[in-house]
């Protein structure tokens, strides 16, 4: 099994969490690993991308070719579409609906939507919403993190045991509400998939 | 041994844990960051009293590590490319004194320059310094290399310069790591003058260092870090470098490359193996990471010998980094495409954060010249260089670290009054405080902005040297009392600082002002810790 995925979002919207929960998912499967990340001053609200590729098989290169992504999974729509050379023509674009606009020029966001739209395998949620439902708009990376579940080639379950490993150490309130967002996306995914 | 998942930086500075490291000197510099903070964050390394506090800039950092490895320790200097070339003066003088203990520079540069302003290839500075290099392909290469370097240095009593690049040093994979060698002891080198670079001895030393070469040269033909795969294909072979290798095997799923393929991490290149390539093969395909420097080389200026593709001929683009689909194309493999981007996305670039001092500082700046023809700001490297685009436009140069400073000076030199100069508090003590001494001397008519946020904000928020002294500098320096002003960049003070840089921007002499305020992301900080602190009190 082998999965290629690009993690898009603005700085600060916990792209690096969602690597983190992937990757030490894949690492107790014994997978081989590379994950590539944006530091420094893109971090200061500029756009972030992460290149996360899990893998049974020994991974070469830390990028990802174009066309070859399995998933973009984006906590935010325009940095969903900033990176669809990478997308294979089968692969899912999953991605939260609520804009965050902190330049002057965000496009109208009908436009936006109606571009994922226009992907054959998208996924589109009010992540901020479903978060705050579990506790906290802070969640909202959880959210989409638990709609791309069903697509990761592995069972939900190691993910919720990532998502416990990496969050218990912050306290049980904390944990909770990102197992809540998780699961919200989760049940998300699987109810678009059922109809 | 078990895997621990570690970014490229962090494979370095385990390595160097690992090697017996006794210091590591460093300024902080993307992305090459994580590296010293690492050390900085071991429990080992404080147990074990391992230098890592932050040096004033990339020179003293190259300095102090070679102190160490004088005293006989191991020792790290690490830097961004362009720290290189603030530290070149000692670094290119270490190759003729020698180390004594192990001695490492790591310098990480940033091809397509992701966060730099410019994308120079560091193996020039190796290669001209004739000092060893050596590049790694993934993060246990790294983590390798690192032991290997400090064990090679010994031997042959030379510093040993780790290129790596930013896909490198930000990207995580699989380490396992090998056994621990405690610290050297203290001793010093065997010829007491060795250091001494007075030109009777220099003249030896570098005798001796040229000496080495053929050395050098037959360690890498046999270093575990160049290899040669043959392969059936012999109208063409290829040479890659460092991280190059991951994305030729990219294209070749099975890992099987038709083609002789010679694998480089460790400089000079191997003349056996380039020989036989170049006896087997009709053309040679060079990938590089950075400059085609191995590809000149080989091809030669009239490009008359060997037929050679690469960046020079267009097979590969002249500028950038790597990546699989470039190298897709270099090997006349079909290139894949996903879907186009509308053509409604717009740029994302980072900007100032909501609360940012440098906003009110930029807001009163330039207000206080609003009357005054544009285009007479010098600015420097850090977050306020963000200060270059809308809304602010504040700023006209950014050009390398103190720059602002020497800048403005040398255009009020040309006629141009006032002239400003905009720099921050750890990039003044990098490298502005000498430049403000020129001022000084000439009474020159410039207006300095020293924006003190209390940190290295842009890098992470590392400690800054200037916290807390920046007045004292100044007036040692030589700037009169009277014209360093201190001011509060916050709203409800606007009018009041737009005033007071008006008056200093008319005064015909060194004005600084010192613009005041902890940076808004290590205010945040410090608050979450104290609260988780409290919670864990409770």
């Amino acid at each position: 099994m082998k999965k290629d995925i690009i993690l898009a979002g603005v700085g600060g919207q916990g792209i690096l969490s969602i690597a983190a929960v992937i990757g030490y998912a894949a690492l107790e499967q014994g997978m081989f690993l590379k994950q590539s990340e944006v530091h420094g001053m893109s971090q200061r609200g500029g756009d972030v991308i992460s290149n996360l590729r899990i893998s049974h098989e020994p991974i070469a290169s830390d990028l990802i070719p174009f066309g070859q992504a399995d998933i973009i999974l984006a906590v935010e729509p325009l940095e969903s579409l900033r990176y669809l050379p990478y997308l294979s023509r089968h692969g899912w674009l999953i991605s939260s609906s609520v804009p965050l606009k902190n330049i002057p020029d965000y496009p109208e966001i009908e436009e936006v939507l109606d571009a994922i739209m226009g992907i054959p395998n998208h996924l589109l949620m009010d992540a901020d919403t479903m978060a705050k439902e579990a506790g906290s708009v802070k969640a909202a990376n959880m959210v989409v993190l638990g709609a791309a579940t069903p697509y990761l080639g592995m069972e939900y379950n190691l993910i919720e045991d990532a998502v416990r490993f990496l969050f218990g150490k912050k306290g049980e309130k904390v944990l909770e509400m990102n197992l809540l967002a998780l699961r919200a996306g989760h049940a998300f995914a699987l109810g678009q998939v059922k109809s | 041994m078990q895997k621990l998942l570690m970014l490229g930086d962090e494979a370095i500075a385990q390595g160097a844990l690992d090697a017996g490291l006794s210091g590591i000197y460093a300024y902080p510099g993307t992305p090459s960051t994580e590296i010293t903070e690492f050390v900085q964050k071991s429990s080992y390394a404080r147990e074990h009293g391992i230098h890592s506090a932050w040096s004033a800039n990339e020179k003293t950092a190259m300095e102090a590590a070679l102190g160490m490895s004088y005293a006989g320790k191991r020792a790290m200097a690490c830097m961004k490319h362009v720290g290189l070339n603030v530290a070149a003066d000692p670094f290119i003088n270490s190759a003729i004194t020698g180390a004594n203990g192990g001695l490492i520079v790591v310098a990480a540069d940033d091809p397509s320059m992701h966060s730099s302003q410019n994308e120079q290839d560091s193996r020039f500075f190796g290669k001209f310094a004739l000092i060893p290099i050596l590049e790694p392909s993934n993060q246990q290469e790294a983590y390798d290399m690192v032991r290997y370097g400090f064990d090679f240095s010994e031997k042959y009593s030379v510093p040993v310069l780790l290129r790596i690049t930013t896909r490198l040093a930000h990207s995580r994979a699989g380490v396992v790591r090998g056994e621990m060698k405690p610290q050297n002891e203290f001793h010093l080198p065997s010829d007491l003058r060795q250091f001494v670079l007075l030109p009777v001895i220099a003249k030896k030393r570098y005798k001796r260092l040229l000496g080495n070469h053929a050395h050098f040269i037959r360690e890498s033909d046999e270093s575990p870090f160049n290899t040669y795969i043959d392969g059936k294909d012999k109208s063409m072979g290829i040479l890659v470098c460092g991280l190059g290798y991951n994305y030729l095997m990219e294209n070749y799923p099975g890992g099987e490359v038709p083609y002789p393929v010679l694998k480089i991490g460790q400089y000079p290149l191997p003349k056996k193996m380039v020989q036989k390539l170049a006896d087997e093969c009709d053309e040679i395909l060079v990938v590089e990471d950075g400059y085609p420097m191995v590809e000149e080389l080989l091809k030669g200026y009239l490009g008359t010998g060997l037929k050679i593709k690469g960046r020079l001929d267009g097979t590969i683009p002249c500028d950038g980094e790597l990546n699989p689909n470039i190298l897709a194309l270099a090997l006349g493999m079909e290139d894949t495409f996903g879907f186009p981007v509308p053509d409604l996305v717009v740029g994302r670039p980072p900007k100032l954060c909501d609360g940012c001092p440098h906003i009110d500082s930029y807001h009163a700046l330039n207000e206080a010249l609003s009357t005054l023809p544009k285009g007479r700001v010098f600015s420097d490297i850090g977050c306020y260089t963000l200060g270059a685009l809308k809304p602010y436009e504040a700023i006209n140069s950014c050009v390398d670290m103190g720059a602002s400073i020497t800048m403005a000076k040398g255009a009020a030199d040309a006629g141009m009054v006032p002239s400003v100069a905009v720099i921050g508090d750890s990039t003044f003590t990098h490298s502005g405080m000498t430049g403000l001494l020129d001022a000084v001397t000439e009474k020159s008519p410039i207006t300095v902005l020293i924006l003190d946020n209390a940190t290295t904000a842009m890098t992470g928020g590392q400690d800054s040297a200037a916290s807390g002294k920046l007045v004292e500098i100044c007036k040692g320096l030589g700037v009169e009392e009277e014209h360093i002003r201190v001011m509060r960049p916050l709203r409800k003070y606007h009018a009041e600082n737009v005033q007071a840089i008006k008056e200093e921007l008319v005064y015909p002499g060194v004005s600084v002002i010192v613009p005041t305020r902890e940076c808004i992301v290590s205010v945040d900080k410090r608050m979450r810790e104290k609260f988780k602190n409290k919670q864990t009190e409770a």
